[in-house]
């Protein structure tokens, strides 16, 4: 399961990513391994995606989600 | 000012930095430049409680040490770099209470390099609403430093975190974070021993950087690479082991200090705000009535004003004219700088306006929802959501929008918006088309409450958005891109805006307008006054003899006399005779010599249009009669057909030009410096000359 397939509302936890240099960039903004993630809204045109992360919001194009693997 | 300490604010984005900036120093500050790169350094002074005085400098917000623009590596070659005169004694790292996670992997990086550091605890209040509890004295102690609680917004211990600057150790007392060295230990211990330095995350992130950092020297940096080499060093590997470890720090440290409420917050007042700020339907309407209402009142708004500002130059103009004894000084002062510079003092209303609007726009958040919601869209044109910033600040100012692309990650993005944003009106073009339209376009009102005037004006801003993104699909297809783009953006919370600093924007924007635009004014309109004074030859004492000839003195009262010779002599003039030069160029799409003159002297900077002409018709009217630019130019006359000069078509077909030409000489300047090289303004110049010329003439031709 990817963070791109999850729907309004819906919770997941990071498990690990694809796509290194992605990653390097994720992990400083606090999605980390393990961590909560909770997808808040998506953007009226259809990306980007607003997703709650470490007590805070955070949005990304949906092919970056797409890098985030999930539980 | 001298000062007896140096203290660097750092911070993430959004944690009110600038409002603490703002706080402790005042007015007491300036922007200037970072030695090399042109990203803005604002430095202030603050006094403290032992009557010291600290200069402050507000370091440019970012997430980590590790850059992701040109703006970010500021942070670490100024703390890091020994030898570099800007080099703190303390740094003050402000983390935001209410998000201390992600706030302090910054705090841990910076700690690490073992600078004295004090922390500003923000947002306190915010904190404590959500049910966020802090035991400041547990976090201070397991962070090894001073912790200052402070709401910089309701300037609550603002004078703790003086004392706590004043009293600030000499030396880095935090407790180590993570174990840096065991990330990459001989290739550390290599860089300390050869490079002799003592600390190993410098080190380290000396491995990382040594590409980029000016204060390396190239065999320095080449070592580097070869000692990266012989240990297999990854830098994106070793990155993100580093950050993980960081947080894992991070998460032991606010275990026992910090207690998050485990229920997940249903809805946040955010969350609800954003389902209508970026409702599908609504989300864009309300985007167009701000931008809408934004135009309407800079219109309206600052009419009165404008309008004060102008009688008060008409009087001191008149006043001097009866005082002083004429002659060429007195005119020179009187017809060439003041007239002048009436011209763009009058703006100051508008501009100050308008940045106020784009202030707010930024400190309320709405700013980066209004990114959010566009990205996809300007993705297809081949811009980047984040280009919507540097677009809606061009409406202000092209300059510090294309400074302000370095938030682009991505080279083609960042490119096209450089690219496009002079297209978009800029608060200069603003004097021409309030000018313009307020001679040809009927001030009243249609469906209740449009002004046609502001509807007019309107209708200049959203043809040059519409403008900029038809140039930026072109540049999509001609441009190839070097690296893949990212959008990876906080959205920060809903927040009142603050009206300190609004009102400090307000403040800073209008005088360096006035500072900036005023001193090309005052040499422009010098230059143009002498131009248009004396002429070559002996063409002058020509026109001064024929007119004594009695078939020119006869059935004639004196002052008409007056304006012939005035009008005759200003057609021979240098600027005269450069202006009809050209005429045969600017012919086709209406433009008189009078025109040419102020479209020459506009290339320095567009709102020298409005000072070019007032010292033209000061020139060629009589002393006595001194009236607003706008007035003179409604009665321009065209001397063969006597039809007004300034007709609708005229009037827009010169709009059309302003809204494409680019005519302002900083903005060359800053893309040469933005791109270093001077291809890109080049290029820039000339497809916007050509479209310029094309969209006069068209609209000349369509209107007349």
């Amino acid at each position: 399961m990817r963070l791109s397939q999850l729907e309004v509302g819906e919770k997941g936890i990071v498990k690990e990513f694809t796509d290194l240099e992605m990653s390097v960039k994720l992990m400083e903004m606090g999605c980390l391994p393990g961590e909560e993630i909770r997808v808040d809204r998506i953007a009226p045109l259809g990306d980007p995606i607003a997703i709650n992360v470490s007590g805070y919001q955070l949005s990304l194009r949906k092919r970056e989600a797409s890098t985030i693997i999930l539980q | 000012m001298k000062a007896d300490i140096r203290v660097a604010l750092v911070g993430n984005p959004n944690t009110g930095k600038s409002t603490l900036f703002n706080v402790l120093t005042g007015l007491n500050q300036k922007i200037g430049n970072f030695p090399g790169v042109t990203v803005d350094k604002k430095v202030g002074y603050s006094k403290l409680r032992d009557g010291r005085v600290a200069e402050i400098i507000d370091l440019p917000g970012t997430y980590s040490l590790y850059p992701k623009s040109q703006d970010e590596s500021i942070v670490f070659s100024v703390l890091a770099d020994r030898h570099n005169p800007l080099t703190p004694d303390l740094v003050v790292v402000i983390l935001d209470a209410s998000n201390l996670k992600r706030n302090l992997l910054l705090y841990s990086q910076v700690a690490d390099l073992k600078i004295p550091v004090i922390v500003a605890l923000n947002m306190m209040d915010l904190a404590k609403k959500s049910g966020i509890i802090i035991d400041v004295d547990q976090f201070a102690k397991s962070l090894g430093v001073q912790v200052v609680p402070i709401s910089a917004r309701k300037l609550e211990g603002i004078d703790q975190l003086k004392t706590a600057i004043s009293y600030a150790n000499k030396f880095a007392l935090q407790e180590d974070s993570i174990d840096v060295r065991s990330i990459a230990p001989e290739l550390i211990d290599s860089i300390s021993r050869e490079l002799n330095i003592d600390n190993p995350y410098f080190a380290l992130q000396l491995a990382h950087q040594h590409e980029t950092l000016k204060f390396l020297s190239a065999e320095q940096s080449d070592r580097i690479e070869e000692l990266e080499k012989e240990y297999g060093f990854h830098s994106q590997k070793a990155q993100g082991r580093e950050t993980i470890a960081r947080y894992s720090f991070i998460n032991d440290l606010l275990y026992d200090s910090v207690k998050v409420p485990d229920t997940a917050q249903d809805e946040t007042l955010s969350n609800k705000i954003d389902k209508v700020l970026t409702h599908k339907v609504f989300g864009f309407i309300l985007f167009f009535a701000i931008l809408m209402f934004m135009f309407q009142a800079i219109f309206s708004w600052a009419a009165y004003p404008m309008e004060l500002i102008a009688d008060a130059f008409v009087w001191v103009q008149n006043t001097l004219h009866h005082v002083l004894p004429a002659g060429p000084l007195v005119s020179l002062l009187v017809d060439g700088v003041i007239a002048g510079l009436s011209g763009v003092m009058v703006f100051i209303p508008q501009i100050a306006i308008l940045f106020a609007f784009i202030s707010i726009l930024e400190d309320t958040g709405y700013m980066s929802r209004v990114t959010f919601m566009m990205d996809k869209l300007m993705r297809k044109v081949g811009l980047n959501g984040k280009s919507v910033v540097p677009l809606i600040g061009g409406f202000a100012c092209a300059v510090p929008s294309i400074m302000s692309t370095r938030t682009i990650e991505n080279w083609k993005d960042r490119m096209i918006t450089i690219m496009v944003t002079p297209l978009v009106t800029c608060s200069a073009r603003l004097p021409v088309y309030t000018l313009l339209i307020a001679l040809v376009v009927p001030n009243k009102n249609v469906w209740w409450l449009f002004n046609l005037q502001g509807l007019a004006l309107t209708g200049m801003y959203v043809f040059s958005l519409v403008s900029a993104v038809v140039v930026a699909w072109v540049f999509k297809f001609i441009l190839k891109s070097r690296e893949r783009g990212y959008f990876i953006m906080e959205l920060p919370v809903y927040r009142m805006p603050r009206w300190n600093n609004v009102a400090y924007s307000m403040y800073e924007r209008s005088k360096s307008f006035v500072l900036q635009a005023g001193k090309v004014i005052i040499a422009v309109s010098i230059i143009l006054w002498v131009m248009a004074s004396y002429g070559p030859g002996d063409r002058f004492e020509k026109i001064d003899a024929k007119y004594k000839q009695p078939q020119y003195t006869q059935n004639i009262s004196a002052d008409q006399l007056n304006k012939n010779i005035a009008s005759e002599k200003l057609e021979n003039s240098y600027a005269g005779v450069l202006g009809h030069v050209i005429e045969p160029a600017i012919r086709p799409l209406g433009f008189d010599w009078k025109i040419g003159i102020a479209l020459i002297t506009s290339f320095a900077a567009r709102e020298v249009f409005v000072g070019t002409m007032a010292t033209i018709y000061s020139v060629n009217g009589s002393a006595d009669d001194i009236q607003s630019v706008q007035q003179k130019m409604h009665q321009a006359k065209n001397t063969q057909t006597g039809q007004p000069v300034f007709t609708f078509a005229v009037a827009f077909s010169l709009m059309m030009f302003y809204a494409f030409a680019m005519q302002c000489a900083s903005t060359v300047a800053v893309v040469y410096r933005e791109t270093k090289s001077w291809r890109w303004p080049a290029i820039q110049f000339a497809y916007m000359t050509v479209l310029a010329y094309v969209a006069s003439f068209v609209a000349y031709h369509l209107l007349r």
